[in-house]
């Protein structure tokens, strides 16, 4: 739940908790089904590797940019990945203009930890001269329509921006010049680190929350699942989870891991 | 040293006028626009124009926070034109520069004259313009962009407002410059009109022309927002055709 989107009615409080004591939820779905998600076509940035997605409502547009750039002084032998996140104003009428708060930068470092713990982008594959130059990669994630889970929306539309992203090959000439060559470079996806957003609305644990949903809800959680069913980050939002609760979270995000990482493989 | 270096073309425009994108001089690019993109937004529209892609969305009229904005006779108007960071071929900083700040005043100023204002006292409508890929023209296709987001949210309007660009290259004038002509080109000419009236609500001139070649630039302006004003009306109409189809069977 964003704290900007706080404003609920009792109404639809005890509404979306009736419908879940019945087993239902309000578009319909089943406790552990995600909505719809479709890949926009077509070409929306200059970036070098770009997704627009929707997720049911939800829509986000990611797009992957390259420079070159000296590494951090305790990884010379690494690229560098720079994640950010912008809640645009056209996403919701609460959003407002000005620099990410503390609920994008939120959601940003979600997205980057599991895509680096994971070690999801061959940053090794990245270096152009150890220690002194290096491939900079932006991962900048742009949310257009807020209809809740952000997140998960952006982990997928990352993902397939990094898998999609192509970036141009350099001849090091020394003194941190480079040659710019026409050649393209594919970037390595090794993994695919997926999350899934669980939030708790009496008894039940909800995947993929809708807004309203986020908005009533007692808790949520953020949890990242690799290709070998491994754990990789966790956020746990507002409210409080039993550890059976978290335990049964993570079964259903790996048994559901499948299912999305077709959709971003179909993509890339 | 920066991994994307621009080349200049070796010219701008043959001797018999035509453009690096094998455009004649009164041709503008390809565009394509579509209303109702986006779900929460009370009004949006994403334009295509050649490589630019805008989206557009429109909130309000609704109330004003801080408060003190306010305006008793009338909305307040607010405009906020911003680039994504993966909008330019190198990376641009999020946020705010000298160059969006003057744009969003000049955005909102092509736009208000267009809308009903006091009709709604004490309210505010925000527009904004986000330029999700930027290829020459953003400012043109902005304004067309949010024009059409205002009449989709159902604000008030006067009429549409559409924009177009002319400029100078060598001797010629062209319609809609392209990237090159932007950058290298003499001069640029961001236009708009508020159709109804055929008043002129936005106009800038960066680059010199004579008097000869200013008149030629309005006129290649203005033949350049009448076609933009037919796709905008087509645009609004568009889901409505659908749905009259849909009824009719066909």
């Amino acid at each position: 739940m964003l704290e900007s989107e706080s404003v609920v009615n009792t109404l639809l409080r005890d509404y979306l908790y009736d419908l879940v004591k019945e087993g239902k939820r309000l578009d319909g779905r089943t406790f552990d089904e995600i909505r719809p998600i479709e890949v926009k076509e077509g070409t929306f940035t200059k970036s070098e590797g770009e997704a627009w997605i929707k997720l049911g409502k939800t829509q986000v547009l990611v797009g992957v940019k390259f420079d070159v750039g000296e590494p951090f002084p305790d990884t010379p032998d690494k690229g560098v990945l720079v994640t950010n996140a912008e809640l645009l104003p056209v996403a919701s009428p609460t959003f407002e203009p000005g620099p990410p708060n503390e609920d994008a930068i939120e959601i940003s470092r979600v997205v980057d930890r599991a895509i680096r713990s994971a070690d999801a982008v061959d940053l090794n594959n990245l270096v152009i001269k150890e220690g002194e130059l290096v491939y900079m990669i932006f991962l900048d994630m742009y949310v257009l329509d807020h209809d809740g889970n952000l997140d998960d929306a952006l982990t997928i539309a990352s993902l397939i921006a990094l898998g999609r992203a192509k970036y141009p090959k350099v001849i090091y000439k020394g003194d941190g010049d480079v040659e710019v060559l026409d050649e393209k470079e594919s970037l390595v996806l090794k993994d695919l680190p997926i999350n899934f957003t669980f939030v708790k609305i009496g008894d039940a644990l909800l995947l993929d929350p809708v807004l309203e949903e986020e908005m009533v809800a007692e808790a949520s959680i953020t949890i990242a699942i690799n290709q070998e069913g491994k754990v990789c980050s966790i956020q746990k939002r507002h409210g409080y989870f039993t550890m059976e609760e978290i335990k049964k979270a993570v079964e259903i995000g790996r048994s559901k891991w499948t299912d999305v990482a077709s959709v971003i493989r179909r993509e890339i | 040293m920066p991994l994307y270096v621009e080349k200049k073309p070796e010219r701008l425009i043959t001797e018999e006028g035509v453009r690096t994108d094998g455009r004649l001089p009164h041709e503008i690019r390809p565009i394509r626009m579509t209303v109702g993109v986006l779900e929460r937004a009370d009004g949006s529209a994403l334009v295509e124009w050649g490589g630019n892609r805008i989206l557009a969305a429109v909130f309000g009229p609704r109330e004003v926070h801080p408060k003190h904005l306010m305006l008793p006779d009338k909305a307040l108007v607010r405009a906020r034109y911003n680039m994504a960071p993966f909008s330019t071929p190198e990376r641009r900083r999020p946020g705010p520069d000298r160059r969006s700040v003057e744009l969003s005043k000049v955005i909102r100023e092509a736009l208000k004259p267009a809308i009903f204002v006091e009709n709604y006292p004490g309210a505010v409508i925000d527009i904004f313009v986000e330029v999700l890929r930027s290829d020459a023209g953003t400012r043109v296709a902005g304004v067309t962009a949010a024009s059409l987001a205002l009449a989709h949210a159902g604000i008030a309007m006067r009429g549409l407002v559409a924009a177009c660009a002319a400029g100078r290259v060598g001797e010629f004038v062209v319609c809609d410059p392209n990237h090159d002509e932007d950058m290298w080109g003499e001069a640029d000419m961001p236009m708009a009109m508020m159709m109804e009236s055929r008043k002129i609500t936005l106009l800038q001139i960066d680059g010199p022309m004579t008097p000869e070649q200013f008149e030629e630039a309005l006129n290649m302006a203005k033949r350049g927002i009448e076609f933009v004003y037919e796709l905008q009306k087509e645009a609004l109409k568009r889901p409505y055709v659908l749905v009259e189809r849909r009824i009719r069977g066909v």
